[in-house]
Formats: structure tokens, sequence, C-alpha cells
């Protein structure tokens, strides 16, 4: 996936190191590398690769991570515009992405 | 819903192929084949065929890709063919043509591959039957648990960003089929995509059953599970190569046909309009123009973009889509709309360009590396130039007609 690169310093992505335990949760399930655990720590080595699903924040037993998680639609998004995120979906007629 | 399927119950197609190795507790209550009469002889007409398979319930069909069952201590679980019929097949492909895609599903439950005991693997999936037939067609040689979700049918990746392959979906689904009365461990394996939606400590707290994070793609469980259920660094890495891009566009492109006829029927109707109000040969000699720019327009959008994705410049998708909607539609227009001066030509190529950027950042939605952010952060720095170009070129498309 390196040879996919979206936009740059967007990602909402938070690392406290402080309160990281080094469990590797985050690095075993974020699908594009952002996380290694370095020094019995994890620490953010690709930020940009992050694409916001939330896993590892979602996985990570102190919650050290912090992410705002969703969905990289443009129909999602417009959704959410319209309806409000509880009532968006993606893809039309209820299907999906 | 009470439908446990318990005894009675017994030897489906044949009851050879019923497998209860290493669980103690086999006691079919088996009803014998209502006893056919000793002599055969049909009393009219043509032999008669088998009797019903005491698997079969009243109001209920065997799926036709269930080959037998599987008897567990807590009832009978189908046993999953591991290769794919022509039926499948067809139905798969239908579905990546956007046809019944939204009934393409399986039931959520347990079922099995091969002959399964207590020790054996638990793998979960989603219940989209696209996923699922990925999933037991790589289970060849496995004898393995397949625990089903119900994500409304929808692939684990969408369905773990909306939840529905989600924690409580799994801890729920756990119970119903009383997994920790029919394998003996406490180890269940995710696909790593599920885990968007699922919390493994949350799982291990509620049910006591641990989550193994497996490989993103169903093809590398074999070497998965060969290896000790350890996903290697390739498995974990998601790609997103030039076959897996090129699949999605039918399904891309069946999305924008309605919009695209209905924006194609507008245009002809506009390009009626001119000196004389409306003329009939306009509305088809401009509007056949019109058409095939906002056609390749379309096919920029839709299926260069998506194939050129790693090739085109830009990271914003509607600026890529942008470049592929120039790239396509300048010769279009060139080739149709010289009758109609440089206004005309400009119009066409601004309108159709704007579609191709539009339909390029909604192919965002398909992609697996884009995040909310970023769509959103493209999205409102694009759609003001995307609305500019369409209201600019339909303005100079109208003027082209009063030369």
């Amino acid at each position: 996936m390196k040879d996919f690169r979206y936009i740059k310093n967007v990602t909402t992505i938070e690392l406290r190191r402080d309160q990281c335990v080094g469990c590797g949760a985050c690095e075993t399930v974020c699908p594009h590398q952002v996380f290694t655990i370095s020094g019995g720590k994890a620490a953010i080595i690709d930020r940009d690769g992050c694409m916001e699903c939330g896993a590892c924040a979602l996985n990570c037993p102190t919650k050290a991570i912090r992410v705002s998680p969703g969905v990289g639609c443009a129909a999602y998004i417009i959704q959410t515009w319209i309806k409000g995120p509880e009532k968006a979906a993606c893809g039309p007629g209820g299907g999906c992405c | 819903m009470d439908i446990k399927p318990f005894a009675p119950a017994c030897g489906c197609n044949d009851e050879q192929k019923m497998e209860h190795k290493g669980l103690t507790s086999f006691t079919p209550f088996i009803l014998s084949s209502p006893a056919l009469a000793t002599d055969d002889t049909p009393c009219c007409g043509p032999p008669a065929g088998p009797a019903s398979s005491p698997h079969e319930r009243a109001g209920y069909a065997i799926c036709p890709y269930v080959d037998g069952f599987v008897m567990t201590t807590e009832g009978f679980a189908p046993r999953v063919k591991t290769d794919l019929s022509v039926r499948d097949t067809l139905s798969n492909l239908l579905v990546r043509l956007n046809v019944n895609r939204n009934t393409h599903k399986v039931a959520p439950g347990l079922y099995a591959v091969g002959h399964p005991d207590a020790s054996s693997p638990v793998l979960v999936t989603a219940n989209y039957k696209l996923t699922f037939d990925h999933v037991r067609s790589h289970l060849k040689t496995a004898h393995a648990f397949i625990l089903v979700l119900d994500t409304r049918g929808i692939n684990v990746w969408c369905a773990a960003g909306k939840k529905t392959f989600g924690t409580e979906e799994l801890v729920n689904r756990i119970r119903q089929v009383r997994l920790s009365g029919v394998v003996s461990h406490r180890n269940i394996i995710l696909p790593q995509l599920g885990a968007a939606g699922v919390s493994a400590m949350s799982v291990k707290k509620q049910t006591g059953f641990s989550v193994i994070w497996g490989p993103v793609s169903s093809q590398d469980i074999p070497s998965f599970m060969a290896d000790g259920m350890k996903a290697r660094p390739e498995m974990r890495r998601l790609s997103f190569n030039l076959a897996e891009r090129l699949i999605l566009v039918p399904v891309e492109l069946s999305i924008a046909a309605k919009p695209a006829v209905m924006a194609l029927l507008a245009l002809a109707v506009l390009s009626g309009f001119g000196p004389g109000f409306f003329s009939f040969t306009a509305f088809f000699q401009r509007g056949i123009t019109a058409g095939a720019t906002l056609l390749a327009g379309v096919v920029a959008g839709a299926v260069f973009t998506p194939a050129f994705l790693n090739r085109l410049p830009g990271s914003f998708f509607s600026i890529k889509g942008a470049v592929a909607g120039l790239v396509l539609t300048i010769p279009t227009a060139l080739a149709f709309s010289r009758s109609w001066g440089i206004s005309g030509f400009l119009g066409l190529v601004f309108v159709s360009t704007a579609v191709s950027s539009w339909l390029a950042m909604n192919f965002t939605g398909a992609t697996p590396f884009t995040s909310p952010s970023g769509v959103e952060k493209e999205m409102k720095r694009s759609m003001p130039f995307q609305i500019g170009a369409v209201v600019a070129g339909l303005i100079l498309w109208m003027m082209s007609a009063y030369k």
C-alpha cells in the first residue's frame, strides 16, 4: 500500500505514549502499519498512512490512542451533511461501499 | 426465535458422512427413514424419489452449498462445501455487476467445513455470500467451524466500520450458537479487517473467548493455519492492485448509470434549445455530441481513474479524476463538436471533466486507504470547482447554439 498515499496531515490519530503499555495490539490490527513497538512502547511511524478506521483505538487496552473514526467515503460524507451522522449510510439504496 | 437445530434429525443425504469424531455425546435420536415398503415397486408412474432427509424441516430449505450435517455437543452444524459450484460463481459474478447485491447473504450462525471436533478452530466471518464463499473456498483441507455474523449481507471491512461486524453482534452470536459448548478451547479467529468493529478485550471479558487476529485476505488462511495461527507481516497488509481495483468498476458504473442517463437526457434537451427556440434536429445532433463527451467523462471517472489510480497525479481523487477527464473528454469533444466552436467545445469539456472529477471522488469509498478527514477535506475544496465547472460549462454550451 506504500504506492497509494492519500492526503497528508489530515488524520486525527493521537498516541499518548505515557499511557501505552506496549502490548502491540495497535501494531497487529493496523492494516497500514502506522505503528511499531520500540523501546517497549508503541510509536507512530507512518502517520499519513492512517485511514482513521479506528481499529487501534478500539483495541487499545489503556485508551492511549485517540482517533475520530469513520468511513472515508464521499457518498457517506454527503449523507452526514444532509441527514446527520446517525442516519447516514454508504451507497445508494442502503447498499454499501 | 427458537430454531436451534437439535434432534430429532439425522443423516441427510447419506448417513455415512455424519462425523462425530472426538465428540462423546453423539446420541442421535434417529428417525429411521420412513420404512420403505419392502417391495419398492411403485404403485403407479415412475419410481418414487428418495425419502426426505430428517434434516429437512417444514418451512426451511437446505442450502445447495450444504453437503451434510456435523454433530456437535450443542446440536448439528451444517457442513458446507469448499468447492464453489457454477451457481455460486455465477451469482458472485452478478453481484460484482451490482445485481442482487443487497440480498446476497447467508443465514448467520455456526457452520462447519471438513470434520471438525471440539478442538477445531473457529473462524469468524460476515454473512455477505461473496465473503462467505471466499472463506469456505480457502478451507479445502481444514477441519474447522465457521461462525457467521449477521452483518446484513455486507463485507467484513464495511461492516466493521458500521459495527455490524462488531463486538455486540459477535458476543451475542457466540452465545446464541453456544460456542463454549461446541468447542473445548477458548480461541476465535477473526479477519484483521474486523478490528475496526471488534474490541478483542471486550469479547474476552464478556465471553471468555480470546480473539486471534487472522490475515486480511481469506486466501492467506491456509498458510496462516499451517504456521500455527500466525499471520506473517505481508498477510497483515492491505493491497489494492489493478485486478482488485478493476473488479470494482462495474458496480461504480452501475451506481453512476442512473444519474448519468438523467444528466444525458437533460443535456440533450438543453442541446435542443437555440435560435429557433427548440429544434429537434439540434436536439439530436447537438445531443449526440454532448452525450458522447459526457460518456467520456463517465468512463474517465469510473473506469480510467480506478485503473490508473496510482499513476494519475495529485493526492485528491477529484484532481486525479479531473486529469483523467481532460485526457478523455478533450479528444472526444474535438471529434464531435467542431461545428459548435470554441464555446461549445469548452462547455462540453467543463461539464464532462466535472463529472469525471465527481465520480473519481466517489471512488474514495471503494478504496481501502482514504481517511474520512481527507475525503471531507477534498470534498470541501473540490465541490465549489465541480459545481462551478458544470454551471459555466452549461452556459457556454447553450451560448454555442447562438454563434
